[in-house]
C-alpha cells in the first residue's frame, strides 16, 4: 500500500535529480566549450544549451551564466533548487527510501549549499559539475541497491524516464533544423555543435562507437531519439517508462490505462520511426509532440494515482 | 598482563569508614537527602545494584567513556534523533543517553503495576462519567466549576458514545520516588505521551554496549510494546473484520516524528499526515495509489486542538476536516479520545485519590504529590507566602513549561509568578519542592547522582497491559530537577528484575 503523497514525492525526487544532473552537465559541457574557443565563448550551441534550461546566453559572462544555472534558487531549473527540491520531498517520505539515499541526497544537498555559499567553485567548475553530477549517479546506485524494487522504486523510476524522455526531447528541438530540410552532413562548424549537443547528454562516445566520430546531424538524431541501447536516448526512456508503468498498474487495484497507453504508444512510434521520414518532413514539430506526450503522461498519471477526484474512488 | 594490572582490586563494597566504592570513578559520589538508588544512608550498596557496581569498578574509566561513546554513535546511526526546531541543515540530536540502567525490583513494579492499573482503570471512568451522568460532579466529589473552566474540556464530546467507553489507549504516567523510597505519581499524560521509542531504543543501545551487563541480571523484556500497542489499539473497533490502524503524525517537522515513525513500523501500520487523509458520509478514508482506503482506528499523535479545521482551530493543517463528525458518528476509533485533557489537568490531579475511591471504592495504591489549588483561597495565601520553597506549575502545560521552582527561582521571577497567579489563580498549582532519588550517572567527572523520575508507559485495551519498567528520564545539570528532553534532560535504560 502506497499513499498517493508519498508516490508523488518519490516521483519528484527523480525527476528533480534527472533535472539537476542534465542541468550540471550541460554547464560542465558549456565552460568547457568557452575554454576551448579563442574568441566569444557564445556558440551557438552553447547558447542552446542554456536556453534548454530558459538561459539566454547572448549578453552574458561565463560565470555568471553558469552560476545561474548552477546556484539561482529563483529560478526552478537551477541544480540547487532542484537539488533542494528533492530533498525536501525526501524528507517527507524517509519511511519509503533507505536510510542510505536520505544520507547521500543529504550529503549532495548539504554539498551544493557549501559550494554556493563559499562560491569556489567558478576556479574549478568542472571539478564542482562532476562532484554534483556523480552525486546523483550515486543516489540512483544506492537506490537501486537498497531499495526494494517495489511499487515506490516504481515511481522513482516513471519520474526519472519521464523526466529524460522529455528532456532528451526538448533539448533536440533546439538543435534539428526548422521545417523541412535534408539529413545529409553539415558544414565543419555544425559538427562542433552536434559533438557538443552528444557531449552534453553524455553520448559522444557511445555514438563513435556506434557510428565512428564522423558527426552527421541526421545520426545524432537519431542516436539521441531512437538509439534502443543508449541509456539516454528517448526511445530508451519510454521503453523503461512504459514498464514502470505498466507495473504500477498490476500494483494500484484502479482501472487506470491512460498513463501505460500514451506510454505504450510513445515507445512504439519511437520503434517504427525512421530519423530520415522525421527529417524530411517536420522535425521541429515532431519533438515538440514527443514533450506534449510526456506532459500528457505526466497528467495521467496525477490523475490515476495521486489527484484522483473522490468520487471516481470510494470503494464499492 | 603485568603485576600491577593482575592485581587490580575490587574495592569492597562494604567499607570499613562509610563512603563510596574506592578509587576514583565513584569519588565525585556523594550523598544528600534524596532517596539514592545505588546506596542507602550508610553507603551500603542495594542488593539489586551489586552486580552493576562491580562490572563498573572492573571496568576503566576509559572504557567506559568508550561505550558512552559507542551509544552515542548507534543512536545515531540508527536515526534514533529527534531534529530541531528551525534547523534546516537537516542535523538531528540525540537525546542524551546515560550508559548506566536504573534498575527496579520485581517486587517493587508489582505494585507499581497494580497502582497505574488501578489509576486508568478510574481515569476511564471517570472521562466516560464526566462526558455523559456527570455523577461525579452531582456529587461535588470533583467540583463541577473545576472541569467545566478546563480549556481542554471539550463540550464536543458530550453524549458521545466512545467504543469500550475507553477513552485513554496509552498513558504515560510520571512518578518520582520519594526520600523514604516510596513511590508517589508526579503527574498523568493523558493526551499524547511520548517517549516509549526511547524507553525501547535505550534497551537496545545497552545491549549492544554493555552486554556483559545482562549476563548477571535476569531483566524483563520489553521488546514486545510494538505489539502490545497493536493490540490495544485493536480492541477500539469492532471485531467483525480486520481493521486499518493508522498513526496519525503532524509530519517531518514535529519534533517526536522519529518515534511516531518508529511506532509505525513497530506495529506494521501505516504513517500518515492529515493531507493523507479525507471524510466522507462520515467515514474516513486515506488517499492511496490504489484508491481511497477506509481507516478504522487511528493512533493519533496531534492534540485536539489540531485534529479537526471544521470543529477545532480553523487554521490547523494538521487535522481532517470532518474527523470530529466521523468519531461521534462512530465510524471511526481515536486512540487517545479526543478530550481527555481534563483529566491530566493538573487541578483535576489532586482530586485523583477521590476519583480513585468514588468509582472503585478502593484506596488509591499510588499516592499523589501533596498539591496546593491555587483557585482555593487559604491554598493560595499559602502559597503566595512560601513561593521560594514550592514548585508552582501551569496546570495545562507540558514540557516543564511554565513552571517556577521555588528554591532555585529569583526574586523577580517569583514577582513574575505571583503576579499571573493572582490574575488567572485556576490555572495554577502548587506542590512541595521534592527531593525525588537520584540515580548513579556516568559523567565526565566520574559516576555521579542525578535527579531522576520514570514514565511507565500503560496500555489500555480489554485489559491493562505495561511493558516493565518505562522511561527513566535524567535532569543532566547537577542538581537540576528538570528532567524533560526539551531542558536539558536526558534518559536511561530501566530494568525491572524477573526475581
Amino acid at each position: 500500500m502506497l499513499l498517493s503523497r508519498v508516490a508523488d514525492s518519490l516521483y519528484w525526487i527523480s525527476r528533480y535529480l534527472e533535472r539537476a544532473e542534465y542541468t550540471a552537465r550541460l554547464v560542465d559541457v558549456a565552460v568547457d566549450q568557452g575554454l576551448g574557443r579563442a574568441s566569444s565563448f557564445t556558440g551557438s550551441a552553447v547558447e542552446r544549451l542554456y536556453q534548454s534550461v530558459g538561459l539566454e546566453a547572448e549578453s552574458q559572462d561565463v560565470s555568471a551564466l553558469a552560476g545561474g544555472a548552477l546556484f539561482d534558487l529563483a529560478s526552478r531549473n537551477s541544480v540547487a533548487a532542484c537539488v533542494t527540491a528533492a530533498r525536501e520531498n525526501a524528507r517527507q517520505v524517509r519511511e519509503e527510501i533507505s536510510s542510505e539515499m536520505w544520507e547521500q541526497l543529504n550529503a549532495l544537498y548539504l554539498r551544493v549549499r557549501q559550494m554556493r555559499d563559499e562560491g569556489s567553485w567558478s576556479a574549478r567548475t568542472h571539478h564542482s559539475t562532476r562532484a554534483i553530477i556523480d552525486g546523483v549517479r550515486l543516489f540512483k546506485g544506492i537506490t537501486n541497491g537498497t531499495m526494494s524494487h517495489g511499487e515506490g522504486w516504481q515511481y522513482l523510476q516513471v519520474g526519472q524516464f519521464l523526466e529524460r524522455s522529455s528532456e532528451t526531447a526538448s533539448l533536440l528541438t533546439l538543435f534539428v533544423p526548422e521545417g523541412t530540410g535534408s539529413s545529409t552532413m553539415q558544414e565543419p562548424r555544425d559538427q562542433v555543435e552536434w559533438v557538443t549537443l552528444l557531449e552534453s547528454c553524455s553520448a559522444h562516445e557511445a555514438y563513435c562507437r556506434y557510428y565512428t566520430a564522423d558527426v552527421r546531424a541526421g545520426r545524432v538524431t537519431e542516436f539521441l531519439l531512437l538509439n534502443p541501447e543508449f541509456p539516454r536516448s528517448v526511445r530508451f526512456s519510454a521503453v523503461r517508462l512504459e514498464a514502470a508503468l505498466r507495473s504500477l498498474a498490476g500494483y494500484s487495484a484502479r482501472t487506470a490505462g491512460r498513463a501505460e497507453r500514451l506510454a505504450g504508444r510513445l515507445r512504439a512510434s519511437l520503434e517504427y520511426a525512421q530519423v530520415d521520414e522525421i527529417l524530411s518532413d517536420d522535425p521541429q514539430t515532431y519533438l515538440t509532440n514527443i514533450s506534449r506526450q510526456c506532459s500528457q503522461i505526466h497528467t495521467a498519471v496525477q490523475q490515476s494515482y495521486v489527484a484522483y477526484p473522490i468520487e471516481s474512488a470510494l470503494p464499492a | 598482563m603485568s603485576q600491577a594490572s593482575s592485581l587490580k582490586l575490587v574495592p569492597p563494597l562494604h567499607p570499613a569508614r562509610p563512603g563510596p566504592p574506592g578509587g576514583s570513578l565513584f569519588s565525585q559520589y556523594g550523598l544528600d537527602k534524596a532517596y539514592d538508588e545505588m546506596f542507602d544512608a550508610d553507603w551500603k550498596a542495594r542488593a539489586h545494584y551489586r552486580p552493576l557496581i562491580e562490572e563498573l569498578l572492573i571496568a576503566s574509566p576509559d572504557e567506559l567513556r568508550q561505550r558512552q561513546l559507542e551509544a552515542d554513535r548507534a543512536f545515531l546511526t540508527q536515526g534514533i534523533t529527534f531534529t530541531v526546531y528551525g534547523d534546516d541543515q537537516g542535523t538531528e540530536r540525540i537525546f542524551p543517553f546515560d550508559l548506566l540502567p536504573r534498575i527496579l525490583t520485581g517486587s517493587e513494579w508489582d505494585t507499581l503495576e497494580r497502582g497505574l492499573a488501578q489509576r486508568l482503570t478510574a481515569v476511564n471512568l471517570f472521562l466516560k462519567d464526566i462526558y455523559h451522568e456527570g455523577r461525579i460532579l452531582a456529587e461535588r466529589v470533583v467540583p463541577p466549576e473545576l472541569v467545566y473552566s478546563c480549556r481542554h474540556y471539550r463540550r464536543e464530546m458530550r453524549g458521545v458514545k466512545v467504543h469500550k467507553d475507553i477513552y485513554v489507549s496509552v498513558a504515560g504516567t510520571d512518578l518520582i520516588r520519594l526520600e523514604n523510597g516510596s513511590f508517589v505519581v508526579l503527574e498523568d499524560n493523558l493526551r499524547v505521551p511520548s517517549g516509549v521509542s526511547y524507553m525501547l531504543a535505550n534497551r537496545e543501545v545497552t545491549k549492544r554496549v554493555f552486554p556483559g551487563l545482562f549476563t548477571r541480571y535476569n531483566v524483563k523484556p520489553i521488546a514486545h510494546y510494538g505489539q502490545s500497542l497493536l493490540a490495544t489499539l485493536r480492541t477500539l473497533t469492532p471485531a467483525n473484520r480486520e481493521p486499518t490502524i493508522v498513526v496519525l503524525t503532524p509530519g517531518v517537522g514535529n519534533s517526536a516524528y522519529f518515534e511516531h515513525a518508529f511506532l509505525a513500523r513497530e506495529m506494521g501500520v501505516p504513517l500518515v499526515e492529515g493531507r493523507d487523509l479525507l471524510v466522507h458520509d462520515n467515514i474516513v478514508y486515506m488517499r492511496t495509489t490504489s484508491g481511497l482506503r477506509r481507516v478504522d482506528v487511528i493512533y493519533r499523535r496531534v492534540d485536539d486542538d489540531f485534529l479537526d479545521p471544521l470543529a477545532f482551530r480553523a487554521d490547523s493543517y494538521l487535522g481532517v476536516a470532518g474527523l470530529l463528525n466521523a468519531y461521534r458518528a462512530g465510524q471511526v476509533s481515536l486512540a487517545n479520545a479526543i478530550g481527555t485533557g481534563i483529566a491530566d489537568d493538573k487541578a483535576v490531579y489532586a482530586y485523583l485519590p477521590a476519583i480513585i475511591k468514588f468509582y472503585l471504592s478502593e484506596e488509591p495504591i499510588l499516592s499523589n504529590v501533596q498539591t496546593y489549588l491555587l483557585d482555593n483561597p487559604s491554598d493560595r495565601s499559602y502559597v503566595l507566602d512560601n513561593l521560594e520553597s514550592l514548585v508552582v506549575k501551569a496546570v495545562g502545560e507540558s514540557g516543564g513549561y511554565g513552571m517556577l521552582i521555588g528554591p532555585h527561582s529569583t526574586r523577580k521571577q517569583r514577582e513574575e509568578f505571583r503576579d499571573q497567579i493572582l490574575a488567572s489563580p485556576r490555572n495554577y498549582i502548587a506542590q512541595p519542592t521534592l527531593a525525588f532519588s537520584r540515580a548513579a550517572c556516568f559523567m565526565d567527572s566520574g559516576i555521579e547522582p542525578r535527579h531522576i523520575d520514570l514514565r511507565p508507559y500503560v496500555l489500555f485495551g480489554d485489559k491493562v497491559t505495561m511493558v516493565p519498567g518505562g522511561l527513566t528520564r535524567v535532569a543532566l545539570r547537577k542538581g537540576s530537577l528538570v528532567v524533560n528532553s526539551s531542558q536539558g534532560g536526558g534518559s536511561k535504560d530501566t530494568w525491572v528484575l524477573a526475581d
